[in-house]
C-alpha cells in the first residue's frame, strides 16, 4: 500500500515534469509569456518537492525569490522588449531532430547509470535531517559566514553591473 | 706530473723561462697595441711593431749564446688537466727551437724594416705591421711549442695570419681569392694534422713532445700498425703550410700579398713550420713502420720513405714549372717550392739516419737568401712601378747596383754555388741522399740544374741587356729602408754555413754521434766528393745552359723548341684546372643536390608542407564557426555527452 | 514501494535534459534563458535530496547559494539580453552571428 508522501510525490514530480516541458516546448503557444507562466508553475512544484523532503526553508525561498522576484523580471523584460517575433518563426526541423537525440541520448544515459546504482542504506528513518530555518541559519551563519558575506558582495556587484549595462548612454 | 720526470732542471731555467716567454710575447703585445691604441699614427705602428720584432730578436740572441746547446721545458700553465689529456701551454727550448728563433725575429726583423719602404704609400700601414706582428708572434709559437694541441693552435693562427696578410688589399679580388685558396688548402692539410695528432695521442697517451720521445724511445714498437697511418696524417700539416703537392697550389697564388709578407712567408714564417714540425716530431718517422690491415701491401715501406718521395716530386714540379714562368715572383714562388720539396725530401731520408739536421740545415740558408731575393724582387718591382714579367724588365744592373749584387749573392746561393751558404746545406742533402737512395739523388741534381737554370735565366734577362719596357727604363734604386735589409740579408746569405750549423744541428737531434768540426770550406769535398762535385757541376751546367739561351735575348727561345711540354710548364701542369674540374665541379655536383633536398623536401615538403596542411585544415575548421549559438550550445551538449559515457563505469 | 533517493535523481535528470532540450532547439534568447533556470534548479533538486538522504544540511545551504547566485545572474543576463536588444532590435540567437567568421 503506497504511502500518502509517496503519492504525492508521484504527483508533484509528474507536475514538475510536465510543465518543464511545456515550457521549454509548447506546441500550442510559443509566447515567451506562457513560457514564464509555466516556468512559475514548475518552480512552484518543485517547491512542493522539497517541501516532501522536509527542506522548508528552502521551499519558501524558493517561491519567494524564484517565483516572485525573478519571474517578476522575466516577464518585465519580455514586455520591455515586446517580444511577439517569435510566433511566427517556425522552429527548424533539423535542429528539432538533431537536439532532440542528443538529449534522448543524455537522458538514456543518465537513466542507466541511475537504474543502475543500488540505492544505499543511508533513508533510515529517524537519521533524516529537518530542514527548518533555525538549523539552517545557525549553520549558514557559523560555517559558512565567509562564503555567506562574499555572495553579498557578488550581488551588490550585479546590482552595479545591471545598471551600468541598462543605462541608455554610456557615455 | 708526468712531464716533471723529463724536465731537465737548468740551473738559470727560471731566467731562461722569463726571457722564452718575453721573445714569445712581444710581437704580440706590440700586434694588440697598435690595432688598440694606435691604428692611425703610422710612425708609432712601424716604431712600435719593428721595435717589439727586433726586441725578440735580440733576446733570441742572448737565448741563443746563453742557452745555445742546452734544453729545457717549461711547464707554467695547466691548460686542460683532464685525465689522459693533460695539455698545458709551455715552452720547449732546445738547440733547433734557439735557432729557429732566430731565424725567425732576424729575418722578420729585416723584412719589417724594409716595408717601411715598399708600404710607404699604403693607406693601412699601421694594420700591414700590426698583421705581420701577429704572423711572428704565431710563428714563434709553433717554435717553442712543447706539446701537439698547442703546436697546432699556433698552427692554425699562422693559418689566420697568412689569410690576412695575403688578403691584405682585400678590395683586390685576386688577392681575397688568394687567400681564401690559401686558407682553404691549408685547413685541408690541418685536418690530417689533427687526425694524426688524435692518433698519436691514442697510441701514446700524451700530446707532450718530450714525453711522447721517452715513451717512444723505450719501445719503438708502440705506435704499432698506426705508425704509418699517424705519420703521413701529421705530414699531411706539413704539406698543407709548406706547400707540398698535391696541397702545393695556394703558395704561388699566395703573391698576391704585399712582396714582404711572400718573403716572410717564403723564408721564415709560414712555409718553414711545416719543415720545422716535421724535425720537431722527427721521433714518430724513426719507429718501426706499421700498417693496418688494408694498407698492409705496403709493407716496410715506411711514412719517412713516402714523404721523401712526396717532397722529391714536389722539388722536380715546381723546378720544372719555375723554369717557363714570366713574373718574376712567381718563379721566385716556384723555387721556394722546389727547395721545399727537396727540405722534406731531406727530412724523409733524414728517418734512416736518425738525423733531419740536413733539412733543417737548408731551411735556416735558405731563409736567408730567399727573404733577400724575395726582397731583392719588391725593390725591383718597387722601381719599375709594379711591373712583374720579367721580360719587360732588362738592364736594370746599372740603375739599380746594390739590389743586383744582393740579387746576384741570393741566386748564387740558390744555385748552390761554393763558398755561398745554398751550396754546404744542398750538399748535405745530397750526401744523405747518396747515402741512403741514389735514386733521388739523381731528382736532387737534376732539380738543382734546374733551378740554376731558371735563376740565371732570371738574373740574364731582368739585369743585362738593354731595358724593354718604359717603366724599366726609368727605375732607380730603391730608399735606403729597403736597400739595407738587403745588404744585411746578403751577409748571412753568403756566411751562415761557414758556422758549423750542421754539426750544431746534427748534434742536437743525436748526442749520441757527435760530429766533428772538419773544414768548413772544403769540408764537402772531403766528406762526400761525389756528392760534392755533383752539386757544384750541376749549377755550373744549369748556368751555362741559361747563358747560352738567354745572354742577351729579346725573348724566350724555349717556347719554340720545347712547344707543348713549354706551355704545359708555363700553365703549372694545369693543377688548378685539374683541381678546379675535379673538385669544384663535384663540390657543385653536391651542392646543386643539397640545394635540391633544401628546396623540395626540407623547404617544400616538410615546412611548407606542414604550414600547408595547418592552413588547410584551418580553412576547413573555420566552416564550422557560423555564428550560431544554438550550433555551439549543440555541439557543447555532444561534448558533454561524450565526456559521460567516457567517465561512467 | 518506497519512494528514495533515487526517484528524486531521475526526476531531477529528466528536468534537467527538459533544460537542456531547451537550450537547444529554442532561439529565443529569454526562452534559452529560462530553460537555464530550469537546469539550475534541477540540480537544486538533487543537492536537495542528496541533503535529506545523506543526512546533511550542507547541501541545502548550497541550494541557498545557488538560488542567490542565479538571481544575481538573471538580473545581469536580462540586462544584457536588454542592451543587445536596444543595439541590434532582435533577441534571436539566429541573428547574433557577430561570431561567424
Amino acid at each position: 500500500m503506497p504511502q500518502f508522501t509517496d503519492i504525492l510525490f508521484f504527483g508533484l514530480a509528474g507536475l514538475v515534469l510536465l510543465f518543464g516541458l511545456l515550457t521549454v516546448a509548447n506546441p500550442f503557444s510559443r509566447n515567451p509569456v506562457t513560457s514564464a507562466m509555466f516556468l512559475v508553475l514548475t518552480i512552484v512544484s518543485l517547491a512542493g518537492l522539497y517541501v516532501l523532503l522536509h527542506a522548508f526553508f528552502l521551499a519558501a525561498i524558493q517561491v519567494l525569490v524564484y517565483a516572485g522576484a525573478v519571474m517578476v523580471l522575466f516577464l518585465f523584460v519580455i514586455m520591455l522588449l515586446d517580444l511577439k517575433e517569435e510566433e511566427h518563426r517556425r522552429l527548424k526541423s533539423g535542429i528539432l531532430a538533431v537536439g532532440s537525440l542528443a538529449v534522448v541520448a543524455f537522458v538514456g544515459i543518465l537513466l542507466t547509470t541511475l537504474l543502475k546504482a543500488k540505492p544505499t542504506a543511508s533513508a533510515v528513518a529517524g537519521r533524516l535531517v529537518e530542514g527548518d530555518t533555525v538549523k539552517l541559519g545557525t549553520l549558514l551563519f557559523e560555517n559558512w559566514l565567509l562564503p555567506f558575506e562574499i555572495l553579498s558582495v557578488l550581488l551588490l556587484v550585479a546590482m552595479v553591473g545591471v545598471i551600468l549595462l541598462t543605462k541608455k548612454d554610456l557615455k | 706530473m708526468e712531464h716533471a720526470a723529463v724536465l731537465h732542471a737548468v740551473e738559470s731555467g727560471s731566467k731562461i723561462q722569463d726571457l722564452a716567454w718575453m721573445i714569445l710575447v712581444a710581437p704580440l703585445v706590440m700586434a694588440v697595441g697598435t690595432t688598440l691604441f694606435v691604428p692611425r699614427d703610422r710612425t708609432l705602428a712601424a716604431v712600435f711593431n719593428i721595435g717589439g720584432v727586433i726586441l725578440s730578436f735580440c733576446l733570441s740572441f742572448v737565448l741563443f749564446c746563453v742557452f745555445g746547446g742546452g734544453s729545457a721545458q717549461c711547464t707554467p700553465f695547466e691548460w686542460l688537466p683532464i685525465a689522459g689529456l693533460d695539455v698545458h701551454i709551455g715552452l720547449h727550448i732546445d738547440p733547433l727551437a734557439s735557432l729557429m728563433l732566430l731565424v725567425v725575429t732576424g729575418v722578420a726583423s729585416l723584412v719589417m724594416i724594409y716595408s717601411i719602404g715598399y708600404m710607404h704609400d699604403d693607406r693601412s700601414y699601421p694594420r700591414f705591421f700590426a698583421s705581420l706582428s701577429l704572423f711572428v708572434f704565431s710563428m714563434l709559437g709553433i717554435v717553442l711549442a712543447d706539446n701537439f694541441v698547442m703546436l697546432f693552435i699556433f698552427w692554425e693562427l699562422v693559418g689566420i695570419s697568412s689569410y690576412l696578410l695575403i688578403g691584405f688589399w682585400y678590395d683586390r679580388p685576386a688577392a681575397a681569392d688568394a687567400s681564401k685558396k690559401a686558407f682553404l688548402t691549408n685547413r685541408i692539410g690541418d685536418f690530417g694534422f689533427m687526425l694524426g695528432i688524435l692518433m698519436v695521442w691514442s697510441a701514446l697517451g700524451t700530446v707532450d713532445f718530450a714525453v711522447a720521445k721517452a715513451k717512444l724511445a723505450e719501445n719503438p714498437a708502440l705506435l704499432g700498425s698506426m705508425a704509418g697511418i699517424a705519420g703521413l696524417l701529421i705530414f699531411m700539416g706539413a704539406m698543407g703550410k709548406s706547400a707540398q703537392f698535391p696541397l702545393h697550389v695556394w703558395l704561388p697564388d699566395a703573391m698576391e700579398g704585399p712582396t714582404p709578407v711572400s718573403a716572410l712567408i717564403h723564408a721564415a714564417t709560414m712555409v718553414a713550420a711545416g719543415i720545422y714540425m716535421l724535425c720537431r716530431v722527427f721521433f714518430l718517422y724513426t719507429a718501426a713502420p706499421g700498417w693496418p690491415g688494408p694498407l698492409s701491401m705496403l709493407g716496410d715501406l715506411s711514412a719517412a720513405t713516402l714523404i721523401s718521395l712526396v717532397g722529391a716530386v714536389t722539388a722536380l714540379l715546381a723546378a720544372l714549372i719555375a723554369v717557363q714562368q714570366n713574373d718574376i715572383k712567381r718563379i721566385l714562388a716556384f723555387s721556394t717550392l722546389s727547395q721545399l720539396g727537396l727540405m722534406v725530401m731531406a727530412v724523409g731520408l733524414g728517418a734512416k739516419a736518425a738525423n733531419p739536421s740536413a733539412a733543417m740545415f737548408h731551411l735556416v740558408t735558405h731563409a736567408f737568401f730567399k727573404a733577400m731575393l724575395f726582397l731583392g724582387a719588391g725593390s725591383v718591382i718597387h722601381a719599375c712601378h709594379h711591373e712583374q714579367d720579367i721580360w719587360k724588365m732588362g738592364g736594370l744592373k746599372a740603375k739599380m747596383p746594390i739590389t743586383f749584387w744582393t740579387f746576384l749573392i741570393g741566386t748564387a746561393a740558390l744555385a748552390g754555388l761554393p763558398p755561398f751558404s745554398g751550396f754546404y746545406s744542398k750538399d748535405e742533402i745530397f750526401a744523405l741522399a747518396l747515402e741512403t737512395n741514389p735514386i733521388l739523388f739523381g731528382v736532387g741534381v737534376l732539380v738543382s740544374v734546374l733551378t740554376t737554370f731558371y735563376m740565371s735565366r732570371l738574373v740574364l734577362v731582368a739585369f743585362f741587356g738593354a731595358a724593354r719596357s718604359e717603366s724599366a727604363d726609368h727605375a732607380h734604386e730603391s730608399p735606403g729602408s729597403m736597400k739595407w735589409p738587403l745588404v744585411v740579408l746578403a751577409i748571412p746569405s753568403l756566411m751562415v754555413a761557414w758556422l758549423p750549423l750542421g754539426p750544431f744541428l746534427s748534434e742536437s737531434f743525436d748526442p749520441a754521434h757527435p760530429v766533428h768540426l772538419g773544414d768548413i770550406f772544403f769540408g764537402p769535398f772531403n766528406h762526400n766528393p761525389i756528392a760534392a762535385f755533383f752539386g757544384f757541376g750541376a749549377a755550373l751546367f744549369g748556368f751555362s745552359l741559361a747563358y747560352s739561351l738567354y745572354w742577351k735575348a729579346a725573348k724566350d727561345p724555349l717556347p719554340t723548341q720545347l712547344g707543348l711540354l713549354s706551355k704545359v710548364m708555363r700553365n703549372r701542369f694545369y693543377f688548378d684546372e685539374i683541381y678546379e674540374t675535379i673538385f669544384i665541379s663535384l663540390h657543385n655536383l653536391f651542392s646543386h643536390i643539397a640545394d635540391w633536398i633544401d628546396r623540395w623536401v626540407i623547404s617544400g615538403l616538410m615546412v611548407r608542407g606542414v604550414s600547408g596542411l595547418v592552413n588547410l585544415s584551418g580553412r576547413a575548421l573555420r566552416l564550422v564557426q557560423t555564428g550560431n549559438i544554438q550550433s555551439y550550445t549543440f555541439f557543447f551538449t555532444v561534448g558533454v555527452l561524450l565526456v559521460v559515457l567516457l567517465a561512467r563505469k | 514501494m518506497n519512494v528514495g533517493l533515487q526517484h528524486y535523481l531521475i526526476v531531477s535528470g529528466l528536468l534537467f535534459s527538459i533544460g537542456l532540450l531547451g537550450v537547444v532547439i529554442r532561439r529565443n534568447l529569454i526562452v534559452i534563458f529560462m530553460s537555464l533556470e530550469l537546469m539550475l534548479n534541477a540540480a537544486n533538486l538533487s543537492l536537495v535530496a542528496f541533503s535529506r538522504y545523506n543526512s546533511n544540511l550542507d547541501g541545502q545551504v548550497m541550494v541557498f547559494f545557488t538560488i542567490t547566485v542565479a538571481a544575481a545572474e538573471v538580473a545581469v543576463g536580462l540586462a544584457l539580453i536588454v542592451a543587445l536588444y536596444r543595439k541590434r532590435q532582435t533577441a534571436h540567437v539566429e541573428d547574433l552571428t557577430t561570431l561567424k567568421f
